[in-house]
C-alpha cells in the first residue's frame, strides 16, 4: 500500500469541548484528547516510551470496550487514569518485572538533552533517582506532583483511602530526597 | 517538639506538613504549621527539598506531553484495533506504513498532510522522524536564552563536534534565501540516537531549523511536504541522512531553502 492509493486518513480535526458534553457517548476524539497526558504519565511511570505506548494503547482499547461503564463523561480523565493504573499493576503482577528498578538511562539522557544546558545534570539525576523508586511511590508522586490531582482524586484513581495516599506520598518524598541529596532517611512515622 | 512558641496547640503531624506543601491544609491549620516550620528549621529545610523535588518532577517529565503522538494512538481507534499489532515490531511497521498517510501531532490543531512532490522511489522517513523534527523546532525556536548550544562564531567546533557525535561528516549548510543566516546548532537525542539541529534566523527574528539524523537507508527520496497551520516542513533522505527543514513560512520560500540545503550538502 502506498500513499497514492491510500484511503482518506482519519478525521484530522482536533477534539472539541463538545465531545465531553454529558449525554454524548465518549468517542475516539474525546479519548484522543487525553492521550498526550496518559503518555506522559505512562512514560514517567515505566521509564521508556515503547512500553509506555503499549500501556496507553491497551488503556485506550480497554476504555473503548468499556465505554458504557462511564456514566459521567466529565470524569473521563480520571477514569482513563484508573484504567491505565490497573493495567499497569496487573502487568507488573503478570510479568514479574526485572528487578525493582526500571531502566531509565535512555529516557534520562533524552529528557536531559531537551532541557536547557544548565539544567541537564539535575534533570538526568532526577530521572535516574525517580527510576529507583517503587511503582507505588512513582505513581503517587506523579499523580499529585505532575498531574496536579488532589489527594481525594488520587485516592479515587488508585482506589485507596486518602490516609494511605498521604502516608505513601510522605514516604515517597523522603525516599526520593535521600536518593537525590544523600544522608539518612528520616523515618516517616505514623502520619496522623 | 510539636509545641509552638505561642503555647500548646494541636500537634503538627507529618501529614499536615505535606498537606501544607500541597495546598490541601485547611485554612485554620495553616498558621500553626507555619509556626511549627519557623521553630524547626531542619523540618522546614526538608519540606523545601520536597518542594524543589516536586518542581523538578514537572520540569523533567513535563515536556513529554508535547511529544508527537504515534499513529497507533490517534483515532480512529477501532479501525486500528483490527490491525495485526500484537508486538512492538509489528506495531513499528504498522506505524511506519501509516506514516505515508498521516502523522498526527500532539497539541497541534490539525494533522499533517503528507504527499510526494516527485515520483522518486524509496521509503520516506517515518512519522516519528518528521514529528520529532517539528517538535524540536517548536521547542527550540521559541527559546530566548538558549536557542542553540554552540554559536556560528564557533562554527568549526560545532561542525567537528556534531560530526563526531552523529558519526558522519556534518557540514553546516549556509542558507541565503529569504535573508536567513546561521545562528548555530545543538545536539539532540531521539529514539534512534543523536540528532543535529541547526538554526537560522532572519533580520526580523524569524527562525527556521534544519534537523538531521543518520539514516541506515542510503537510498535518497524526494522532498516531502508536511504542514500544520502556518508551520511547514520539507523532509527527505539523502546520502545516509534524514533531513527536515521546518519553519513558519510559505511553501515556495521553504522549497527554495530546502533545495539550497540539498545543494550545499551535495556540492
Amino acid at each position: 500500500m502506498t500513499g497514492e492509493d491510500a484511503p482518506d486518513g482519519p478525521d484530522m480535526t482536533g477534539p472539541s469541548p463538545d465531545d465531553h458534553r454529558i449525554g454524548h457517548q465518549i468517542d475516539d476524539r474525546a479519548i484522543a484528547a487525553h492521550v498526550p497526558r496518559l503518555r506522559r504519565y505512562a512514560t514517567a511511570l515505566v521509564g521508556n516510551r515503547p512500553d509506555a505506548d503499549d500501556l496507553v494503547q491497551d488503556c485506550v482499547e480497554k476504555a473503548l470496550a468499556n465505554r458504557h461503564a462511564l456514566r459521567d463523561p466529565s470524569r473521563l480523565g480520571g477514569w482513563l487514569m484508573s484504567i491505565l493504573h490497573n493495567l499497569h499493576i496487573s502487568g507488573l503482577r503478570g510479568r514479574r518485572r526485572r528487578g525493582a528498578e526500571i531502566p531509565v538511562e535512555e529516557l534520562a539522557d533524552d529528557l536531559a538533552l531537551s532541557a536547557p544546558p544548565a539544567d541537564r545534570g539535575a534533570v538526568r539525576d532526577f530521572v535516574r533517582a525517580f527510576g529507583q523508586l517503587t511503582d507505588e511511590h512513582r505513581t503517587v508522586l506523579l499523580l499529585t506532583g505532575m498531574e496536579g490531582l488532589s489527594y481525594r482524586e488520587t485516592a479515587e484513581v488508585l482506589e485507596l483511602p486518602i490516609g494511605t495516599v498521604m502516608s505513601r506520598l510522605a514516604r515517597a518524598r523522603e525516599r526520593l530526597r535521600v536518593l537525590l541529596d544523600g544522608g539518612a532517611e528520616q523515618a516517616v512515622r505514623r502520619i496522623k | 517538639m510539636t509545641t509552638g512558641a505561642n503555647g500548646p496547640q494541636t500537634p503538627v503531624t507529618e501529614a499536615d506538613l505535606h498537606a501544607w506543601l500541597d495546598g490541601e491544609l485547611p485554612e485554620e491549620r495553616r498558621a500553626s504549621v507555619e509556626r511549627h516550620l519557623a521553630d524547626h528549621p531542619e523540618e522546614a529545610r526538608r519540606i523545601e527539598r520536597y518542594r524543589a523535588q516536586r518542581a523538578l518532577l514537572s520540569h523533567s517529565f513535563g515536556p513529554l506531553i508535547d511529544q508527537p503522538v504515534p499513529d497507533r494512538l490517534t483515532p480512529p481507534f477501532e479501525a486500528r484495533a483490527s490491525l495485526p499489532v500484537g508486538t512492538g515490531r509489528l506495531r513499528f511497521w504498522a506505524m511506519a506504513l501509516a506514516a505515508s498517510l498521516l502523522v498526527f501531532l500532539a497539541g497541534g490543531a490539525g494533522g499533517w498532510l503528507l504527499r510526494d512532490r516527485a515520483g522518486l522511489r524509496g521509503d520516506p522517513p517515518t512519522a516519528a522522524f518528521i514529528a520529532d523534527a517539528v517538535a524540536a523546532h517548536r521547542v527550540f525556536t521559541v527559546e530566548v536564552r538558549h536557542p542553540i548550544e554552540i554559536g556560528v562564531d564557533q562554527e568549526a567546533h560545532l561542525v567537528a563536534w556534531l560530526s563526531k557525535r552523529i558519526g558522519k561528516p556534518m557540514r553546516c549548510p549556509k542558507v541565503t534565501r529569504g535573508g536567513y543566516a546561521l545562528m548555530g546548532g545543538r545536539l539532540l537525542a531521539d529514539a534512534d540516537g543523536p540528532v543535529a539541529l541547526y538554526m537560522y534566523e532572519d533580520a526580523a527574528g524569524r527562525r527556521i531549523t534544519l534537523y538531521i539524523r543518520p539514516s541506515p537507508n542510503t537510498a535518497g527520496t524526494a522532498f516531502r511536504f508536511a504542514q500544520d497551520g502556518s508551520l511547514r516542513a520539507l523532509y527527505w533522505r539523502d546520502n545516509g541522512l534524514a533531513l527536515a527543514v521546518t519553519g513558519d513560512l510559505d511553501r515556495a520560500t521553504l522549497s527554495g531553502i530546502a533545495e539550497e540545503v540539498y545543494g550545499a550538502l551535495n556540492s
